[in-house]
Parts: structure tokens; sequence; C-alpha cells
């Protein structure tokens, strides 16, 4: 048997954001306030992150996304892509969003309650710009499946998680922002049965988030088949830079960008 | 250096125009012919599917304005979709006619691996640039530097220029896909300089300073 193709992995700075203030919680809950997120996406960047993922954390609950000015802001001085997320409902909440400067979005609410807008946004704006945000958490109904959250893992789909995100990229998703609910914020590793589940079931990219504590977390979400992999505890608490989790991604054997 | 960046009403423009306004470029955009017109030098970005952003430039009257721009010798710089359309033709949802600026084609990237595992479309990623036809030119001036030197890549369709007109190529799957191509001055990127960190300021204050000579 040959082996594997060697592919390089995204590594991204996930940053929540919660009215002006970078924040971080522990499986969603419990945030803490740390920061202009500006300022902590232009030091990313000058560390050589290779995307910023922006998530309003309370717009979905509050129905509006708050992110435009902050993106504005970084897109002035962070040249790499930059993709935004949380209360995104419509084609002209997207088309606000990629005026004030983003690249892509990531949609979950709006796309569970009504999946069609997954396909009216790849059509006006291309599959390249949606990315369909999935919760998954382990379901006590469903032995080994995971389940399909929304409103920041607080509430249940109903939905299988691994078929709605195969049915999100047939209808136009061109990538999946996958977030394991469980290990979200703990620092004690992905759930790799469910990056294995997700990019075995679908076609397009899967970003995998949730759960990292380190280089080495990274690695074996990337290996378990991940084509990026994004991060949030593990940077913002300056445990590790970026230049740290890259080496220590090379050192478990997965390409990053230099 | 003045250059005209094209709204064809689809994409994000903030980061090209500010991208080319930090290298200290005059930056005007524009939705019109007469705008295209007065350009010294142009930039057609896009994103989306290769149909629409044709009939947004024909709608408007800028794709003959683009043509008419090339042949007077102007700098075009096509980025993404915006470098697919330099060419004949596309065959994304249905055979579909380009600007024809750039001989070649644009084609689908396969869906499996030179080794025939499957492969990730859209092609989503940072790539270093593998030169494929270097000779003296614009084009080539442009991308002085940049072999080697990783960019942001994110297409599920890739051009195929004829021969002599492929600049570079980045390495997916295990195959080579088109990432430049030129003709005079006539220059496609398939990947987003703009979102390339400072190996894409580079490229981009390099073609600058070209369209200013």
């Amino acid at each position: 048997m040959q082996t594997a193709l060697p592919k390089k992995v995204r590594l991204i700075a996930r940053l929540d954001v919660k009215g002006q203030n970078l924040v971080k919680g522990i499986q969603y809950e419990g945030l803490r306030k740390l920061g202009d997120p500006n300022a902590f996406a232009r030091r990313y960047y000058e560390q050589g992150i290779d995307e910023i993922l922006y998530l309003d954390t309370v717009a979905s609950l509050y129905g509006r996304n708050n992110l435009s000015d902050i993106v504005q802001r970084t897109v002035e001085e962070v040249y790499i892509p930059v993709c935004v997320g949380g209360g995104l409902r419509s084609v002209a909440d997207v088309r606000r969003a990629l005026a004030a400067g983003a690249d892509k979005v990531a949609v979950n609410t709006a796309a569970l309650k009504r999946p069609e807008l997954i396909t009216e946004i790849a059509t006006a704006f291309g599959s390249q710009c949606m990315v369909l945000s999935v919760q998954a958490k382990r379901s006590r109904t469903w032995p080994g499946k995971w389940e399909a959250y929304y409103d920041n893992g607080r509430a249940h789909s109903g939905y299988d998680a691994v078929e709605w995100a195969k049915r999100g990229a047939a209808l136009g998703a061109g990538e999946i922002l996958l977030t394991s609910v469980d290990a979200e914020g703990l620092q004690r590793g992905m759930d790799l049965d469910l990056v294995r589940a997700v990019t075995a079931a679908v076609e397009v990219p899967v970003i995998c988030a949730g759960g990292a504590g380190s280089g080495a977390d990274l690695a074996a979400a990337a290996l378990a088949g991940a084509d990026a992999v994004a991060c949030a505890s593990v940077l913002h608490y300056g445990k590790e830079t970026v230049a740290q989790l890259k080496q220590d991604l090379r050192d478990n054997g997965v390409e990053v960008r230099t | 250096m003045k250059v005209t960046v094209i709204d064809s009403g689809l994409c994000n423009l903030r980061s090209v125009c500010g991208a080319l306004d930090h290298l200290g470029a005059e930056v005007a955009v524009t939705d019109r012919p007469a705008g295209v017109q007065a350009a010294r030098a142009l930039v057609l970005p896009g994103v989306g599917a290769f149909a629409d952003g044709m009939d947004r430039l024909a709608a408007r009257g800028l794709d003959k304005a683009v043509g008419d721009a090339a042949a007077r010798g102007v700098p075009v710089l096509g980025i993404c979709l915006g470098m697919q359309m330099l060419f004949d033709e596309s065959e994304e949802f249905g055979r579909h006619a380009g600007l024809g600026l750039i001989p070649g084609r644009v084609v689908r990237l396969p869906g499996a691996d030179v080794q025939g595992a499957p492969q990730r479309v859209p092609h989503i990623g940072w790539q270093a640039l593998v030169p494929a036809a270097q000779g003296p030119g614009f084009g080539s001036a442009a991308l002085e530097g940049a072999a080697g030197q990783e960019f942001y890549f994110i297409h599920s369709y890739a051009a195929e220029p004829a021969a002599g007109y492929r600049l570079a190529d980045c390495v997916y799957g295990g195959r080579r896909v088109c990432a430049a191509a030129a003709r005079g001055r006539v220059l496609g990127v398939q990947f987003h300089p703009e979102k390339s960190g400072p190996a894409g300021l580079l490229l981009l204050g390099r073609w600058l300073k070209l369209c200013a000579d």
C-alpha cells in the first residue's frame, strides 16, 4: 500500500468575541474577558497564523452580529483569510460581513433552522464563502453518534451531526467548521472519533476545533483527517506561540506553512 | 501608482483595496467602462461562479472595456475567479466563454489525487509556487522571487493555459495545478496575494512597481 500524499494543514486562531472583547469559556460557558480582539489577531498574524476565525458568541442569542467594526479594523493590518460567524441569518447579513472585509462566513443556527440558507449563500457568493459550522455533542440516545447543537452548544437540533455535515456540503457549503461541544475549552485533546467520522463523510475541507491544549493535540486531529485545526485557549493564555504550535505539528509529522 | 479595481458587485473588495493602499498605491474602484478606460493599471478580483462573474462584467459592458484596455497594453491583474475569467472558456456549470485574454481553459479540480485517494475540493490552503515556464516578460518579472514562497489558494476550478502562457504552478494531490499565467501585461494568479501575508504583499508591490515603469 502506498503511503498517503502529504498535505499541508492550516492552523487557525479562533477568537470568540462578546461585545468589543475577546472572551474564552469552557464548553461555551463561563466566558472570561481577555482583551482587544484586534491586538490578539495582529499578534497571531505577526507570528504566522494561517487564518483568523472570529465568532460572535452572543450574536445568535440576540439575533445580530456585532463584529463588523472589529473585522474592518483587522483587515487593515492582517493580510490573511478572515472568517466570521455568529448570528448570521440571511444573505443580507452575509453581504454586510463580506463588506466589512470577511472572506468567509460560518453559519450554524440559521442553517439548522432553514437549510436552504446554505444554498442561498453559496449561490450568491460562492461555496468558498459558505462555511457550515457544526457544533457536535456526543449523543446519549444514539450510541457512538453525535448530535448537532446550536446557540453555542445550548440547544439540540435533533440532527445527527455527521449526516448534517454531509447534507450541508451537498447544499453548497465549501467547508465545514467542526467543533466538539464536549471537548471545547477543556484543553484535554480533540474528539478524534468525531474528526474521523466527519472527515470521512464529506468531500469538502474540514476545520476541526475544540479541545486543543497543545501542538500534539492539534497534530492528532490533523493525522485523524482534519484539513485545518483551530485553537483558542492554548494561544490566548500565552501557553504556546504560533511558531511553537507549528513546530510541534511538524515534529508530529504534520506539514504546515512556514 | 494609480490602480483601478474592478467592482463586479460580488466580492470583498476591502482586502484587495486595503493591501494596495497599504503598499502606497492610489486606489480607485469602478463598475463602469469609463472608469476602466481611464485606468493605468487594472485589478480584476473575483470569487464565486464563472458564468455569474462573466454575466456581471457583461451586464455593465466591463468585459469589452477590460479587453480594450489589455489591447492598449494596460497591465491587468486577475485574482482567483478574476484570473480564470482571463481565459477563453470554463467548464464550470456548462461551457462558458471568458474574456479570451490568455489562451487556455478552466477545468474542475479532480476529486482524487494521483494515487487515486479522495482529495478535498475546494482546494483551500497555502501552497508553495513552483516555476513552470520562466522567461523574460512582465509576468515573470512580477513573480520574481516568489518561487518557493507560500500563497493562499481557495478554488474548485483551475486554469489550463495553452503552451507558453503558464508561469507557475502549485502542487495539490501530487499534481501540478496552474497558479499563475500571463500574456504580455495581462497576468492572472489563482491564489490571493492580498490574503497571503508578507509574501503576497511583496508580489503585489513588485507588480505595482512594474506597472509604474
